[in-house]
């Protein structure tokens, strides 16, 4: 997948297998993979003669950015898929912690 | 002896009222696992409890208590549609949509824990599949996985392969002490399963959106589970270190927030504040005595509807 994220154009499975030089992968390995990546949507993949050509579905930040807004409970329901450490707190709430931590700070210096 | 019908009407107006006072109680904080026990049989209770006492108005007395009552009112209905005599139909009617009115919400009951479930399952697939292509490990995180955003981010995702998620900008944010308090507290999550307690509750919330007892409760054993974990953390850690790192991770997040999230904060009010000073200040658990009979009601509660809908007095 980081190969298809840092490449500009479609890939052949190729040319997807030359990039993974520190891996020794069978070229039906790659096949595959790129295969499930399609199939899960992950990568979209275009006829080019007898091969196919894949590419990927969206770039990196989107998908770190679906897991982020994911992990932080954006969606506004608190769903039970996730465990977070740490909940987000409103500005009031944000002001009285940071002085907590400031405290707590000071008197580890004492 | 009082009527069934009575007695699960009871119990199940009891657990509601129960549910908001244990909501607003300051003990559950000195003993989360007695409270989060208690929690989960009040809820038990109070759908055994309202399906019962609408299938005991709709059940004609008989041997074996309210759900063989249930069932014989049934065959009783049949066969007198079928061969013209029986109770008076005006009586058998009435009964008939008393019970349909506790079947459907059973099978409503049943069908949301269902559904959350699947949901939860869905979306945890889901999330794995996206860490299992964008998040590495980092030797600093031993056993987590770190994926590289800059926004602070600390959690596990539950389940059979479970994983423990650590961002780019908390590893900036906490200190190694730190860190290991984090994945302390959630490899406590994880180990206790502590995403099943919630379910059911997550689950209530979405069959009755509106009921505000229903969030409340949801929010309290949220908080529970949360200090639950806490406690196990701190067997390992220092209660300075994980006061510290929620500190710092939960007003990392606050500034990053955009306002459309505030609902989501607000019902989260005062909780972060809550698991800290209790973790700087730990108030004295509860005695054992008492802990014991808090395990005592709460099996009452599940028992007493149980054995109404199973036998006869």
């Amino acid at each position: 997948m980081d190969v298809l994220w840092d490449s500009t154009e479609p890939l052949t499975v190729r040319q997807v297998g030359l990039r993974l030089t520190n891996r020794d992968l069978a070229h039906t390995t790659v096949m595959t993979v790129l295969d499930r990546l399609a199939k899960k949507g992950f990568a979209r993949r275009q006829r080019d003669g007898r091969a196919w050509r894949y590419q990927a579905a969206a770039n990196r930040e989107a998908y770190v950015t679906e897991l982020m807004l994911h992990a932080l409970d954006q969606t506004g329901d608190r769903s039970a898929a996730l465990a977070s450490f740490a909940r987000r707190v409103s500005d009031s709430e944000a002001e009285v912690l940071r002085r907590a931590l400031e405290s707590i700070g000071e008197f580890a210096q004492d | 002896m009082f009527p069934p019908v009575l007695v699960l009407a009871a119990v199940a107006g009891g657990t509601a009222l129960g549910a908001a006072v244990l909501a607003s109680a300051r003990w559950p904080h000195r003993s989360p696992g007695a409270a989060i026990l208690l929690w989960q049989a009040l809820g038990l209770s109070w759908g055994l409890a309202t399906v019962g006492a609408l299938a005991a108005l709709g059940a004609v007395p008989g041997r074996y208590g309210v759900a063989g009552g249930a069932l014989s009112s049934v065959s009783r209905a049949v066969r007198s549609a079928a061969l013209g005599f029986g109770p008076p139909a005006l009586i058998a009617a009435a009964r008939l949509v008393v019970l349909a009115a506790s079947a459907t919400l059973f099978a409503l009951l049943c069908w949301v824990l269902v559904a959350a479930s699947a949901a939860v399952l869905v979306a945890r697939r889901r999330h794995r599949v996206l860490l299992s292509l964008l998040a590495h490990g980092d030797p600093k995180v031993p056993g987590a996985l770190v994926v590289d955003h800059p926004a602070a981010a600390a959690y596990c995702v539950p389940g059979l392969r479970s994983r423990i998620v650590i961002s780019a900008g908390t590893l900036d944010l906490l200190d190694s002490a730190e860190l290991a308090a984090v994945l302390a507290h959630e490899r406590a999550h994880l180990r206790a399963r502590h995403d099943l307690v919630l379910l059911p509750f997550c689950a209530l919330g979405r069959a009755f959106p509106r009921a505000r007892l229903v969030h409340q409760a949801h929010a309290t054993v949220a908080l529970l589970v949360e200090m639950l974990a806490d406690d196990r953390a701190l067997r390992q850690r220092p209660a300075r270190e994980l006061a510290t790192a929620l500190l710092r991770v939960g007003t990392s997040g606050a500034s990053l927030a955009p306002s459309g999230t505030l609902a989501a904060a607000s019902a989260a009010d005062g909780e972060m504040t809550t698991r800290v000073t209790r973790l700087l200040a730990p108030p004295a658990r509860l005695p054992l005595a008492v802990q014991v009979l808090v395990c005592c009601a709460a099996a009452l509660l599940v028992a007493v509807p149980v054995t109404l809908l199973l036998f006869s007095f």
